[in-house]
């Protein structure tokens, strides 16, 4: 079911704080975030953000398409390794790569 | 023969069925346009009167996407989807059910037919 428009777009609070922040200032950094929950909303158009998927932080440009995804789809957070094959295993790391 | 939308429609079924053999029109829809033209579902489509298609048209046309503009639309959503490489549309990528079901087994509407992987042979023992 879809989220009622009467609340908005959910936004964790500390993210939306730093992305206003940088808007202001105009400055540009990566900000690392956890919070894979929140909306992409239009303050965050030509920012980068660092989003974690529970291992490392994945780099995402943000652009105007993604207004109204989360961060989290934007960070995968599991990695298909290929199946079975004639593959030595050094080829298959290779071509994950 | 009544044509809408470069369609060429059934002539021995009732409007109301006949309509939903065009790409966009279900058979909710099609009640409704039925509705707005006047013109009776029950109707045979031979039976249709030149005018009676002709407002049929007009209500198509008018305010329905249908065809090749709605095919266009879908393919561009996905294509969307594609280019932001957000999950959904790493799933269409690769041709896997996008809607979080499993894929263990059955998901063979996405996945197309089965291609067995010709099991491992134990390798011979070497001397």
């Amino acid at each position: 079911m879809a989220r009622s428009l009467k609340k908005g777009p959910f936004v964790d609070g500390h993210l939306l704080k730093r992305i206003q922040e940088m808007n202001e200032t105009g400055e540009k950094r990566v900000i690392k975030t956890w919070s894979r929950r929140s909306t992409i909303t239009p303050e965050f158009v030509g920012h980068t953000l660092a989003v974690h998927n529970g291992n490392k932080f994945i780099p995402v440009y943000i652009t105007e398409n993604m207004v109204g995804h989360k961060l989290g789809e934007f960070a995968p957070t599991r990695l298909f390794r290929v199946h079975g094959g004639k593959l030595s295993s050094a080829d298959k790391r290779a071509k994950l790569e | 023969m009544a044509r809408i939308a470069g369609v060429d429609l059934p002539r021995d079924k009732r409007v109301e069925i006949a309509l939903t053999y065009i790409y966009g029109i279900g058979r909710s829809s099609s009640r409704r346009i039925l509705a707005d033209a006047g013109v009776s579902p029950d109707t045979r489509v031979h039976k249709l009167s030149d005018e009676e298609v002709a407002r049929l048209r007009r209500v198509i046309e008018g305010r329905h996407k249908i065809e090749g503009a709605l095919r266009t639309e879908v393919a561009m959503n996905i294509k969307r989807l594609m280019d932001i490489g957000c999950y959904r549309g790493i799933r269409h990528r690769k041709g896997l059910p996008v809607r979080g079901q499993r894929t263990h087994t059955n998901a063979r509407t996405r996945k197309g037919p089965r291609r067995t992987i010709a099991s491992k042979k134990k390798p011979p023992p070497k001397k």
